[in-house]
């Protein structure tokens, strides 16, 4: 199980959380490489569909980082993300998978440090879950 | 004899210009006859007609034809209740036919409550009339001597046509002509909603009165006796169309503990004796909801005994 | 529109859960507009079929195809030579759409994916509610264009009964009083009058009572 490395998916929006990206490229503070980065100009382009495609092609977990909510630069994108993350969350759940394996968190484009946290915080949170697929 | 619409005692109460006093009495849960008979036996010389419910807030009960034969069996006149929910126009028309034959002489014709409140909220209402249409069916069929198709009815039901009024429901400015569309449609008689609000109510009377309904039917005033706070409570906010004042809700809780119940009927006797003196007001339908033994004791109180024989 | 909602993917999912070739049919009429039938949601269903019996370490194809319309022989028809590769198909159109592909394809075993709900309207993105019941006899006009058959929890064509609160119904604070806006309206457009006016029981021989349903127009017929 230690050795279990989950494949993880971030959505990032490209005006906090990618910034944040730098911030902590900057810093020096390295992702965890087993976490893949998709930057998207706002979450609230992330549709359903998208959150459940990495599932079907064998993720572990998934995230959303976007905006802090009063923040969006696109007003309410992050808002939309939201509510979708949580739909999809209630589809997994139909599919008795474990729903804390998607999840979305609130970042801003300063702070790097975040940004590290979460996707540890997410790698640490599958690792626990374990493999999505047994093998 | 002719020339009463039903014959009924109710009837010749109210036309012979006495104020009327009418009771109700709720099937039971289950063919429990005797707990029936013994409810009903608290009313009987107190009061004109027992209004017998058509399972109630949709909740399943003895069928209310069958109760009020038992009650007619036992010597009081029934009020037979019929709503809509439950029954298309032709079981309508069916059993108006059948409790005229067994020798019911009074109906109140409701639309009824919904299913969704009941204990078979999974059921299919029908619905096929309305209480509008109920109570012109009735007419219709005693008056004309037809049915709903036009066909004739060899000997047609007479009964005397009761409906309901609810002066508290909104919008308030429409109620009293839907009242006055009711007694055109053919209702003989009102028994109006429980009252609590009691300048809503008189200002409700006014109107009619200056319409002139109060001529043209026997408007009956609804009083239900408070038992206790929470009753109270519950009324002013679970029922729909329900008007019970803080004021109200004020006097019962200064009552005191173990006073409440004397003091909600006490408010009951009070609205009891405006009712007498106030125009357009024919009579009183006193529901006291699982307090039909009491019933004597408010009645006796509110000077309604003994009931006039016509 | 015809507005439906999703069925339970759970209950789905154990609908066809002896069957591996899977097809999902959507519908770009009504159930797309709604947002429960169209490419989009044949996709989300398709993908999460797939996730399941994936999660479950077994093998599933699932085809995704969304047609014009389902209720159109036209239309079904396009499916011809790909819906025998499949051993279930899920329709997500309105509960028209099964039926009519049932009817078209009698050896293809065909499952609702969607639960049809009314016809109404969108009271704004992701908000419908009922407007019509489909009696057969429109009479909106008498009730300031309103329609209480559908929209009155009792039908009532000679309201508001005595449960009508603060605008509301008695059956939920969630459900407007039709009545309540058709007195206001009625009031409002000075026609009093026409609301008094008493209304018969009305005739159900035009609505679903009168028997399933069928019209023909001559002038149409080929």
């Amino acid at each position: 199980m230690n050795n279990f490395k989950p494949q993880i998916v971030a959505f990032c929006c490209s005006n906090c959380a990618s910034s944040a990206a730098n911030v902590a490229e900057g810093m020096k503070k390295a992702l965890p490489d087993n976490v893949k980065i998709i930057q998207i100009p706002c979450t609230g382009r992330v549709e359903i569909l998208h959150l459940l495609k990495p599932f079907e092609e064998g993720a572990d977990g998934v995230y959303v980082a976007g905006c802090q909510e009063d923040s969006c630069q696109y007003v309410s994108g992050i808002a939309k993300a939201i509510k979708r993350v949580t739909h999809v969350k209630k589809i997994l759940e139909e599919l008795s998978i474990e729903p804390d394996r998607l999840n979305v968190f609130n970042l801003s484009a300063g702070k790097g440090q975040e940004f590290v946290e979460v996707a540890y915080e997410m790698v640490n949170k599958v690792k626990e879950l374990g493999p999505f697929l047994q093998a | 004899m002719s020339e009463y619409k039903s014959g009924s005692n109710l009837e010749k109460v109210l036309r012979a210009g006495h104020f009327a006093f009418t009771g109700e009495c709720g099937p039971p849960q289950g063919a429990n006859v005797e707990h029936l008979k013994e409810k009903a036996g608290h009313l009987k010389g107190c009061v004109d007609a027992v209004n017998v419910t058509d399972n109630q807030t949709a909740v399943v009960r003895m069928s209310s034809w069958a109760a009020s034969i038992i009650l007619l069996q036992e010597g009081l006149e029934p009020n037979f209740q019929m709503v809509c929910r439950d029954r298309n126009r032709l079981a309508i028309q069916s059993d108006i036919l059948g409790v005229y034959s067994l020798g019911i002489r009074d109906m109140l014709c409701l639309s009824g409550d919904h299913q969704k409140f009941g204990n078979h909220p999974e059921a299919k209402n029908v619905f096929d009339i309305d209480s509008m249409q109920l109570i012109h069916t009735v007419k219709t069929m005693r008056d004309e001597g037809k049915f709903l198709n036009g066909q004739d009815i060899d000997a047609p039901p007479e009964l005397f046509i009761g409906a309901a009024s609810n002066p508290f429901a909104e919008p308030f400015d429409f109620r009293v002509y839907r009242l006055a569309k009711k007694i055109s449609a053919g209702a003989d008689f009102i028994q109006t909603q429980c009252i609590y609000n009691m300048d809503k109510f008189r200002e409700f009377i006014k109107r009619a009165v200056d319409m002139g309904l109060h001529e043209k039917c026997y408007i009956l005033a609804g009083v239900t006796p408070m038992k206790s706070v929470g009753m109270a409570l519950y009324m002013a906010k679970q029922v729909p169309g329900m008007d019970v004042p803080d004021t109200l809700i004020k006097r019962l809780r200064g009552a005191g503990k173990g006073k409440v119940a004397e003091e909600g009927i006490k408010f009951a006797l009070e609205q009891i004796e405006e009712f007498k003196e106030m125009e357009g007001v024919a009579g009183v339908h006193l529901m006291a909801i699982e307090w039909e033994h009491k019933v004597p004791e408010i009645a006796e109180r509110a000077g309604m005994l003994p009931r006039p024989t016509v | 529109m015809i507005v439906a909602e999703p069925k339970p993917i759970k209950e789905l999912l154990e609908m066809v859960k002896d069957f591996n070739r899977i097809l999902v049919v959507g519908c770009k009429g009504c159930v797309t507009v709604c947002n429960v039938g169209g490419a989009k949601e044949v996709a989300i269903l398709a993908s999460s079929i797939r996730i399941s019996r994936k999660k479950m370490g077994q093998e599933i194809e699932v085809g995704e195809h969304t047609l014009e319309r389902q209720c159109d022989p036209e239309y079904v028809d396009e499916l011809k030579d790909m819906i025998c590769d499949y051993d279930a198909v899920i329709s997500i159109a309105c509960g028209v759409g099964p039926q009519f592909l049932s009817e078209r394809y009698p050896s293809s075993k065909i499952f609702p994916g969607v639960n049809t709900q009314f016809m109404g309207g969108a009271e704004e993105h992701g908000i419908w509610s009922e407007r019509c019941a489909g009696c057969g006899t429109c009479v909106v006009h008498y009730f300031g264009g309103l329609c209480p058959i559908a929209r009155c929890s009792k039908s009532l064509l000679n309201g508001p009964c005595g449960g009508s609160a603060n605008g509301k119904c008695e059956i939920s604070k969630d459900v407007e009083c039709i009545w309540d806006l058709i007195v206001r309206k009625m009031m409002e457009q000075d026609r009093l009058d026409e609301l008094i006016e008493f209304k018969p029981p009305k005739s159900w021989i035009t609505a679903r009572d009168g028997g399933p349903r069928r019209m023909i127009r001559e002038e149409l017929v080929k």
